[in-house]
C-alpha cells in the first residue's frame, strides 16, 4: 500500500538528476524528478505484464481515458490554486484561515492519490504523515497540520509551505505527461478506497485536525470518477457488476450524507463507534465489486 | 484421527462411553444436568445406530452439505467453531433469496473441502478464494444456517411467517447482555476439526456477503482434540468440569425428532425439518472460580470435579438420585446445583452444542475473557430453553461464577436437496 515508501536511494539519485527546468526552483537537491514513465517508478502498482493489452484500449475507451485525464489535471490545477491560498496563510501566520483551507486544500490531492503515486515520490513530499519517512525529511501538508493544531505555532514554517507549493506544482507539470493505462485505473480505484480503509476510517491520517471525512469523500470521489471511465465496458462484460457498484456508490454517498455540514464536513472526533462501523462496511460494500473491475481486461 | 476407533466401530465393540460420543453426547454446555434422566430414559445407544455414521465421523472427512436436515446440528461436535451473526443491508427479499443461493452453493463446495469458487487466473483480479485453506482437508466442516427475530421485521415482507416458537427471548435473572454479542438477522455456524478451515469458511461467506450483510458479531471456540483426548471423552468446560455428561441421545431418529427437528405438525410448516438455536455467550469469572475451594465447586455443579460422577456417585453416568439424603436428611446433590435445576424433572430437554472460548483478556479489569459459547438446539425453546433457563437463571448457584453477556435465537433452517439452497422452504 502506498503508506509504506521504500526510498530506493538510486530513484533519488536518478530523480535529482533529471528535468530541473520544470520548475525553474534553486533548491534542486530534493526536487522530485524521474523522466521515467509512470508503470517503473517507485509507488506505482500497475503490474507490467498487462501494459500491452491496456495500450489496446480501444478509440471509445481511449476517449474517456483522456477524459480523465483532462480532470486529473483540472483538479491538480485546483490543487495549486487551493495551495497556494493555504500556504499563504500559513506564511501571513494566519492560523486561523489556514486552519480552514487545511482539509478543503489537500482533498484535490487526494482525489487523484493514484497519479500522484505513480509519478515518482510526490506522496510522501505531500502526504507523508509523521514517522511514516525521517524526520529530516518529513514535509508537506500533515507537517503543517502538526503545527496548526498540535504545536499551535507557525513560527518556522515558511519553508514548509514553500516547499509544499513547490511539489504541487511540479505535480501538475508531471500530471500533463502521465501515460494512464486500464490496470492503472483497475488498481487505482480499489487503492484509493483502501486508503479509506485503512487510515480515513480508523480516523488515523489527519490525527491532529480530525478531518478526515475530507479525504475518506474526496477518495471516494476519486474511485467514483474512475468507475465513469471504465464503466460502458465493466457494463459491456458483466451488465450486474456495473450495476452493484453504481449502487454501492450510491450507497455509500448516502452514508456519508449526515456527516456533511456547510461546504465539509464534521470532524471525525464527532462520531461514535457504531457509525465508524457502518461507514466501513459500507466502504468494504463498495470495494468489493470495484475490485473486480480488471475483468475488462483480457479474459 | 485414531484409527483404532474407526475399526472399533466397524467391529461394533463400542464402550457405551465410545458410543455415547459418537453420538453428540460430546457437547459442551453449562446446562450439564438438563437431560441428565432424559438421556436415561431413552434406549441406550447401540453400535448399530452408529455405524452408519461412521464415514462421517472420520476425523478429516467429509459430512455431507445436502439433506433433509442442515449439518452440524446432530452431528458429533467438531473441535472447533467459528460463528458469526450477520445484520442484511440487502433491501429487497430477492436480493437475500440470491444471497442465501450462493451462500448455499458456496457452503456446498468448502464442506467438500473444495475452493469457494473456480480461479480465473486472471493477474488484474483478486483471486476467487481467498486461499488460506489451499490443500487442506474438508476436516469434517458444517456449515449451519439460522435466521433470528429481527429477519422477519417489516424490511422483507416476511412478518407474517415468524415461527411462533421464534420468540423474543426474555430476560433472565441475571442476564448482563451487551449489544455487540446479542441479535443478528442471520447466524452462521461453522464448525470443523481445524481452525483455519472453519475461518476460511466464515471468511468467505462474509466476503460473499458484502454489500447485502455484514457481520455483526464474531465469536470462535473450541474444545480439545482427538489428539489431546483419543478416548473421546466427555470434554471439559474452563471451570474444569465434564460438560455434557447427560446430552440426549440424537443418534436415535425418534429422539432427534423429539427434542431437536421441527415436525411438519408443528407450526410453521416451513420449518421442518429445522430447529430452534439458541446462542448464549456465558463470560465465566475465572479468577474467582479458581480460588473457590473444591467442596464448593463440586457443590455447585452437583457432580465430583474430576470423575464427572454425580455427587456420592462413582461413575459419570451413574443415574442421578435428587431425592437421595445424607446421614443428616440432606440432599446429597443440592437443589440449587446445577445438575439439580437444569433437569428439570427429566422432562424438559435441549441438545447442547456449546465450545468454550477464549478470547484474549478483559483490558478494563486485566482478567481472562473467557467461558463458554453456549450453543443449544431445540424443537420449540419456549418449552424447552426458556423454562429451564429461567429456573437456572433464578437460583443456579453457578450464577456466581458466570454472567451472561451474549444472547441470540434463530431458526435453522430445513436442509437443502441439491439445486434446491438454504431458505426455499420460505422463500
Amino acid at each position: 500500500m502506498s503508506k509504506k515508501w521504500v526510498y530506493p536511494l538510486s530513484a533519488v539519485v536518478l530523480g535529482s538528476s533529471l528535468m530541473l527546468s520544470a520548475c525553474g526552483n534553486a533548491d534542486t537537491a530534493k526536487k522530485p524528478e524521474t523522466a521515467q514513465p509512470a508503470q517503473t517508478t517507485a509507488g506505482s502498482q500497475t503490474p507490467a505484464a498487462d501494459s500491452s493489452q491496456a495500450s489496446a484500449a480501444s478509440p471509445e475507451l481511449q476517449a474517456l481515458i483522456d477524459k480523465y485525464q483532462k480532470w486529473v489535471i483540472e483538479q491538480t490545477d485546483q490543487l495549486v490554486k487551493s495551495t497556494e491560498a493555504f500556504t499563504n496563510a500559513v506564511k501571513a501566520g494566519d492560523m486561523e484561515t489556514a486552519k480552514k483551507l487545511y482539509a478543503p486544500s489537500r482533498a484535490y490531492y487526494e482525489k487523484i492519490e493514484p497519479i500522484a503515486e505513480s509519478l515518482g515520490d510526490f506522496d510522501p513530499w505531500i502526504d507523508a504523515r509523521e514517522g511514516d519517512v525521517p524526520d529530516n525529511e518529513w514535509r508537506g501538508y500533515h507537517k503543517l497540520e502538526k503545527a496548526l493544531w498540535e504545536t499551535k505555532s507557525l513560527e518556522g514554517q515558511d519553508k514548509v509551505a514553500d516547499q509544499l507549493l513547490q511539489d504541487v506544482k511540479q505535480l501538475r507539470v508531471k500530471v500533463e505527461s502521465v501515460e494512464i493505462d486500464v490496470p492503472m485505473l483497475v488498481t487505482g480505484a480499489v487503492e484509493l478506497l483502501n486508503e479509506v480503509s485503512t487510515s480515513k476510517v480508523t480516523g488515523e491520517e489527519e490525527r491532529y485536525s480530525h478531518t478526515d471525512f475530507y479525504d475518506f469523500a474526496a477518495n471516494v470521489e476519486g474511485a467514483n470518477e474512475i468507475f465513469k471511465v471504465l464503466k460502458s465496458s465493466v457494463e459491456a462484460k458483466d451488465a450486474a457488476l456495473a450495476k452493484e457498484i453504481e449502487t454501492r456508490f450510491q450507497e455509500l454517498d448516502q452514508a456519508l450524507a449526515p456527516y456533511r455540514k456547510g461546504d465539509g464536513f464534521v470532524l471525525y472526533t464527532d462520531i461514535k463507534e457504531d457509525q465508524v462501523k457502518k461507514l466501513s462496511q459500507a466502504l468494504d460494500a463498495l470495494a468489493e465489486p470495484l475490485s473486480k473491475m480488471g475483468t475488462i481486461v483480457g479474459g | 484421527m485414531d484409527t483404532k476407533r474407526l475399526e472399533t466401530i466397524g467391529n461394533k465393540k463400542l464402550t457405551r462411553r465410545d458410543a455415547l460420543k459418537l453420538a453428540g453426547v460430546g457437547g459442551l454446555g453449562l446446562l450439564v444436568g438438563a437431560g441428565g434422566m432424559g438421556a436415561l430414559m431413552q434406549p441406550k445407544p447401540s453400535a448399530a445406530n452408529l455405524a452408519g455414521s461412521a464415514e462421517s465421523n472420520s476425523a478429516d472427512g467429509i459430512v455431507p452439505f445436502y439433506g433433509k436436515h442442515q449439518a452440524g446440528i446432530i452431528t458429533p461436535m467438531q473441535d472447533f467453531i467459528c460463528m458469526g451473526a450477520f445484520d442484511l443491508t440487502a433491501t429487497s427479499l430477492d436480493d437475500v433469496r440470491k444471497l442465501f443461493q450462493s451462500w448455499t452453493e458456496a457452503s456446498a463446495r468448502l464442506t467438500a473441502g473444495k475452493s469457494v469458487g473456480d480461479e480465473s487466473g486472471h493477474s488484474l483480479l483478486p483471486p476467487v478464494d481467498t486461499g488460506e485453506s489451499m490443500g487442506l482437508g474438508a476436516m469434517r466442516m458444517t456449515i449451519t444456517f439460522g435466521l433470528g427475530p429481527s429477519f422477519f421485521d417489516e424490511r422483507f415482507g416476511l412478518a407474517s411467517k415468524r415461527p411462533a416458537p421464534l420468540v423474543d427471548l426474555p430476560h433472565f435473572n441475571s442476564d448482563d447482555i451487551r449489544k455487540e454479542w446479542t441479535g443478528g438477522d442471520v447466524v452462521v455456524q461453522v464448525c470443523a476439526n481445524d481452525p483455519q478451515v472453519a475461518f476460511h469458511a466464515l471468511r468467505n461467506l462474509a466476503r460473499i456477503g458484502r454489500g447485502k450483510a455484514v457481520l455483526r458479531w464474531v465469536q470462535d471456540g473450541f474444545q480439545r482434540t482427538s489428539a489431546a483426548d483419543p478416548k473421546g471423552s466427555t470434554p471439559r468446560n474452563l471451570l474444569g468440569f465434564k460438560d455434557g455428561t447427560a446430552n440426549p441421545n440424537v443418534s436415535d431418529e425418534k429422539t432427534a425428532d423429539e427434542i431437536v427437528w421441527a415436525q411438519s405438525s408443528d407450526d410453521p410448516a416451513w420449518m421442518a425439518g429445522g430447529s430452534y438455536m439458541v446462542m448464549r455467550r456465558i463470560r465465566m469469572r475465572i479468577e474467582v472460580w479458581d480460588r473457590s475451594t473444591l467442596a464448593d465447586q463440586e457443590s455447585t455443579f452437583g457432580r465430583h470435579r474430576e470423575s464427572g460422577a454425580p455427587l456420592g456417585k462413582t461413575d459419570e453416568f451413574d443415574d442421578l438420585e435428587l431425592d437421595r439424603k445424607d446421614s443428616k436428611g440432606k440432599p446429597v446433590i443440592p437443589a440449587t446445583s446445577h445438575v439439580a435445576l437444569a433437569h428439570m424433572d427429566g422432562k424438559v430437554k435441549i441438545l447442547r452444542r456449546g465450545y468454550s472460548y477464549s478470547s484474549g483478556m478483559d483490558l478494563k479489569t486485566g482478567q481472562l475473557d473467557a467461558g463458554l459459547l453456549f450453543v443449544c438446539f431445540n424443537r420449540d425453546p419456549r418449552k424447552q430453553f426458556i423454562p429451564m433457563q429461567q429456573k437456572l437463571a433464578a437460583a443456579d448457584q453457578l450464577n456466581e461464577y458466570i454472567s451472561h453477556v451474549g444472547s441470540g435465537i434463530f431458526a435453522c433452517l430445513p436442509g437443502a436437496s441439491e439445486g434446491g439452497y438454504i431458505g426455499d422452504t420460505l422463500f
